[in-house]
């Protein structure tokens, strides 16, 4: 990133972009509440929230297009969720009650520091990333932080002191542990693929988006584009995989003994977790920035100089903005489909969950594995 | 006891990995997505209420704008929850239809106690209540919810009457027919 923080010391720029993912990622994880809600309205026919109206603003003309979509239902909710009474059960340990929701929140927010939300051309056409931390150990960055978020389910689960929190907590934890494995195995072959032999060993998001300039990892490996998406429900705690909170048989899971704005913190984390999940899995199979297979973003860049004439597209600013906006929108198209898998696939069962991940996605993502492996072994030989 | 075994057939290897299903479920729920929302906006929009609906009971006229309750108190008696109470009253003398002779000074059905159960209707000689299409009713206390008179009329309206029983029987009287 250039040096645009007006001579700041490192330590304010550092509590600026801190603040900068709170102020951002919150109102878009609530926001997302939102959709969600709307979508599965949607889905079984009906409208959704679609009535609140602050009487001051009712003068407006095509407010009432505000007021169909939610967005003051929105806020009422986030507004009554900060006001209203929060008890304490008597039976909780309090402290570790208390801090589960905070542990919730520091890795949702923490792995978006790493992750590039889009990128210009600097000089001699190398493209650098908007990212907070440009780290090179980017994806492995994000693995390490975000299985940190599964402790603040097993806190709440053990802090709750009820059976059916500790028995979210529990499934939780086993969850998190099988489909970690194949999440991680299923990202191998991309990144073995990206580091060729010659060019710096490196982890970095960024390099495995320039890397897909030409076709996308989703077509070259669709089977490793699978098993991630399918871990990536699973580690989100999306449904069919909603195992810790399964209302159906735990009541509300790990956060039965939540109410509030303690309860309402977990449910932004899950939809911040949501966010960079779809991120990570956009940048690394989706073609992150590029528009089109086979259409990187200096050449859109290009054809868009060509066609108008104007120099201001080879500008950082304008490919910074594109980028940005071309990820977003894939970003949010896949958060779509988490939202329509979940109003469509009912729950599987606990012994099912267990069964598809170590005796089917396991097994399938090692096998992936190593036939890549083995694969670009001889091709890049 | 019979037990009947039942033969499930094996779940073939395609069926195994969920994706026919999961694609065909999501295919149904996108169908929905893009299609018209199946509920009604209650308050502005209000469903058709079909013809003989049970709803709130009311009082009604007849065509030529006779109230039609002789205030007999028959509805009073049969209530099952006694929601109804008349007061009954006499038309005086010089009115039109001195000849039907009373008519009541106030009649009231607590909502609060009404089942809905049609019994009034079935019950009335004179066709004068009936159960109509108003089906919502609130209010702030006990007292709004009771129906007086007035606002009975107000929601009953008017129903066509093939008889008119008491005009015939005036006509009757006045021609000299048997008395």
């Amino acid at each position: 990133m250039p040096d645009t923080f007006l001579g700041l010391p490192t330590i304010a720029v550092a509590v600026l972009k801190g603040l900068a993912v709170v102020v951002v990622l919150f109102p878009v994880a609530a926001a997302c509440s939102m959709a969600e809600r709307k979508v599965c309205a949607w889905i079984q026919g009906r409208p959704g929230p679609n009535r609140a109206l602050p009487p001051f603003l009712a003068w407006i003309p095509g407010i009432w297009i505000v007021q169909r979509l939610g967005i003051f239902n929105l806020m009422a909710d986030g507004g009554k969720f900060l006001f209203k009474e929060e008890p304490l059960p008597d039976h909780v340990h309090r402290f570790y009650y208390v801090l589960a929701p905070l542990v919730a929140m520091v890795p949702a927010f923490t792995t978006v520091t790493v992750v590039p939300f889009g990128a210009y051309l600097g000089e001699g056409g190398r493209l650098v990333p908007l990212v907070l931390a440009n780290v090179d150990v980017g994806i492995l960055a994000v693995f390490a932080v975000a299985s940190l978020g599964i402790y603040s389910l097993i806190l709440a689960g053990w802090a709750s002191n009820s059976k059916y929190p500790f028995l979210g907590g529990v499934r939780a934890s086993a969850q998190l542990i099988s489909y970690e494995l194949s999440m991680t195995l299923s990202v191998l072959p991309v990144f073995l693929w990206v580091n060729e032999p010659g060019s710096p060993g490196t982890l970095s998001l960024t390099r495995a988006v320039e890397f897909q300039g030409g076709a996308w990892f989703i077509l070259t490996m669709p089977v490793s584009a699978l098993v991630f998406a399918v871990a990536l429900f699973a580690e989100t705690n999306r449904q069919p995989f909603d195992m810790p909170e399964s209302e159906a048989d735990l009541v509300g899971g790990f956060h039965t003994e939540y109410g509030a704005f303690k309860w309402s913190l977990f449910f932004v984390a899950e939809y911040a977790n949501m966010i960079v999940g779809s991120a990570v899995f956009t940048l690394l199979f989706l073609g992150g920035w590029n528009i089109l297979p086979g259409v990187p973003l200096a050449l859109l860049l290009n054809w868009l100089h060509g066609a108008t004439g104007s120099a201001l597209w080879l500008s950082p600013a304008a490919a910074g903005l594109i980028s940005t906006v071309i990820l977003l929108a894939k970003v949010f198209s896949i958060i779509f489909v988490f939202m329509w898998v979940r109003w469509t696939v009912p729950r599987f069962r606990y012994d099912q969950v267990m069964k598809l991940g170590w005796q089917k996605l396991l097994p399938l993502s090692i096998v992936n594995l190593v036939a890549y492996t083995v694969g670009i072994a001889l091709l890049q030989h | 006891m019979a037990v009947i075994q039942v033969q499930r057939r094996p779940l073939t290897l395609v069926e195994r990995t969920y994706f026919p299903q999961i694609l065909g479920g999501l295919m149904t729920t996108l169908r929905h997505l893009l299609g018209p929302a199946e509920t009604m906006e209650y308050p502005e929009q209000r469903p058709a209420i079909p013809p003989h609906y049970r709803g709130v009971p009311t009082l009604v006229r007849d065509p030529k704008g006779r109230e039609k309750c002789v205030s007999c108190q028959l509805c009073e008696f049969v209530c099952p929850p006694k929601a109804i109470r008349i007061t009954p009253g006499s038309i005086p003398g010089d009115s039109e239809n001195a000849n039907v002779e009373k008519a009541p000074q106030a009649f009231d059905i607590d909502m609060l106690r009404c089942i809905y159960c049609g019994l009034c209707e079935e019950v009335c000689p004179e066709e004068a209540i009936f159960l109509q299409d108003v089906y919502s009713m609130s209010g702030y206390s006990r007292a709004e919810m009771v129906n007086h008179k007035d606002r009975l009329y107000e929601m009953g309206g008017t129903l066509p009457d093939r008889h008119l029983k008491w005009e015939a029987k005036k006509a009757a009287e006045l021609g000299g027919g048997h008395a």
